[in-house]
């Protein structure tokens, strides 16, 4: 069953349509994840999902609820993490956790043993009484995520949550939201990260000028637009470059010409391989990704 | 216009808390300066001054200080401080992904505003009494009126929040609007020095009718009507909380 749905969304700020038509669901329990380069329309997207932006046309459904009547009830479901760090740098890291648990109406005694245990599990315990400002940013994107599962939410929808992070660090937040997911929670996400979508999601969808250009398993994107197999060749001139252009399209290999580069996709040809001296490498989601939001994409 | 519900309250007690927490910083430029306003004018410039009526100067002044500042408390929360939560601090964005819509938070802000300036307006009116200045018990119905009039000034501070492009636009509001205002709505010399279009004109300036409503009760005295300045405090409240609540929205949810 669909837990999110939107029929037509579309957001317009004056003359820039952000988001544009965009259909999609997202099943219970499963991650989500939305890729698309800066200004794709994700963050308005998810801004319009999350009833913090108002929607210019379409429809969402979260749980069977219309947002637009609903909303309330919606976003009592909901947990956002969201892309700008906005922690109250009025309160201490225990007083965020626990103000934030007084908007969902959650009575004291259980906001306070909620917010003890999501302390302990984000491993900020000893910064209970600290300022916002004197932590670090991996402990901000811990304590955003403590944040935003502090009313149980059905559905956490996370906008890239482990941008700037170290790698420990944001090892650390993958190892959390795996262990959320198999708590049957929901996750929307959205990412510019390919490893951490291609770790993470089951099912990604690529945004590029607004619109969902494709939505499927991240396998089966790489096995479709690039291949299990591609090759990457660096001509040395360009009268070896217009040679092996000649060989790939002789051989009705797909290619893409990548500035000085030339990457072939969907190769199995070892004797061409062999004869242009190039080793294959693995496609990656990164791979669809470019070949999918780069202007010169020909479908 | 969308009307705001109960849970204005929750951003209400966030900003209560917040104030609590750091209330030893935020304590002397809403209390000891208006004191000190108090007795310099009262006194210093007292002595210089035979009076107003029957009224000695310092017992004249003593009220507009009360309404003037507890309008500033309210104002400075509602314009440096709404705008603070807001753009630097995206604490709005935050909260707008919890059951709370941009009206229960533009409403928890006025009403906190409102109780900033109820706050400060006691807190001088306290320090009138030890001075032994309050002339009559209705005085006691002072603070009400303070966080009434705290309402009106917080919505209007709001409704030039949400149209103010940058903190440095405050200055104007403050220089052009604010300032002039306090200074002319009858604080510190009578209305009634002006020429009569002048006086009919100051009661369009909100602070007038809190600065009479609330000398009325400090000394007892009910002219001019104080039903009258009640009157015309609640209508314009009526009209810039609506108006704060359309303009602030449009701002919050983009």
């Amino acid at each position: 069953m669909a837990i999110i749905k939107t029929e037509n969304l579309t957001k317009k700020f004056r003359d820039l349509v952000a988001v544009d038509n965009v259909s999609m669901e997202i099943a219970d329990g499963e991650c989500f994840g939305l890729l698309g380069p800066n200004g794709a329309g994700k963050t308005s997207l998810i801004r319009m999902i999350t009833a913090i932006s108002p929607v210019t046309a379409g429809q969402v459904w979260v749980d069977g609820q219309d947002l637009a009547r609903h909303s309330r009830r919606v976003k009592a479901l909901l947990g956002v993490v969201p892309q700008t760090e906005n922690l109250d740098p009025d309160l201490t890291v225990l007083q965020n956790l626990l103000t934030f648990a007084r908007y969902f109406e959650i009575p004291r005694k259980e906001a306070m043993r909620r917010s003890l245990e999501a302390l302990r599990l984000f491993q900020l315990e000893e910064k209970r009484g600290s300022r916002i400002k004197a932590l670090s940013g991996g402990m901000k994107r811990r304590l955003l995520i403590a944040r935003g599962l502090i009313n149980q939410p059905k559905i956490l929808i996370l906008d890239e949550p482990t941008v700037g992070l170290d790698p420990q660090s944001r090892h650390l937040l993958w190892q959390k939201l795996r262990e959320l997911k198999a708590q049957g929670i929901t996750q929307l996400l959205c990412t510019q990260n390919m490893e951490e979508a291609a770790l993470l999601c089951d099912r990604v969808a690529i945004m590029h000028l607004g619109k969902i250009v494709v939505v499927d398993v991240p396998h089966n994107l790489i096995l479709k637009y690039v291949g299990e197999k591609l090759w990457e060749i660096e001509p040395s001139s360009p009268a070896e470059r217009e040679q092996i252009i000649r060989e790939l399209k002789n051989h009705h290999v797909e290619f893409e010409e990548v500035g000085l580069a030339i990457r072939a996709f969907h190769v199995d040809n070892d004797e061409l391989a062999h004869k242009l001296l190039v080793r294959p490498r693995q496609g990656t989601l990164e791979d669809v990704f470019f070949r999918l939001t780069s202007e010169s994409l020909v479908e | 216009m969308r009307m705001f519900s109960w849970r204005f309250i929750r951003l209400w007690q966030r900003n209560r808390d917040v104030f609590f927490r750091l209330w030893r910083s935020e304590l002397p430029g809403f209390t000891i300066e208006p004191v000190i306003v108090l007795l310099a004018f009262g006194v210093g410039l007292g002595t210089f001054v035979s009076g107003v009526g029957d009224q000695s100067y310092i017992v004249f002044i003593a009220p507009g200080i009360v309404a003037g500042y507890a309008m500033f408390a309210g104002i400075f929360e509602c314009t440096y401080g709404t705008y603070a939560r807001m753009e630097f601090q995206s604490t709005f964005d935050g909260i707008l992904a919890t059951p709370l819509n941009a009206e229960d938070i533009i409403a928890g802000e006025i009403f906190w505003g409102a109780t900033r300036a109820m706050l400060t307006g006691t807190a001088i009116l306290v320090a009138a009494a030890i001075f032994q200045l309050v002339q009559s018990p209705w005085a006691l119905l002072i603070p009400a009126v303070c966080f009434l009039q705290g309402i009106l000034f917080s919505a209007l501070a709001i409704v030039f929040t949400s149209y103010a492009p940058a903190i440095y636009s405050f200055n104007y509001f403050y220089t052009l609007f604010i300032n002039p205002m306090f200074f002319v709505s009858g604080a510190f010399f009578p209305l009634t020095n002006f020429p009569p279009f002048v006086q009919n004109l100051s009661w369009l300036a909100p602070l007038a009718p809190a600065i009479h409503l609330t000398r009325s009760l400090f000394i007892g005295k009910f002219e001019p009507n104080p039903f009258l300045s009640l009157g015309i405090i609640v209508a314009l409240t009526v009209i810039f909380f609506a108006w704060a609540l359309v303009a602030m929205r449009k701002r919050l949810t983009k």
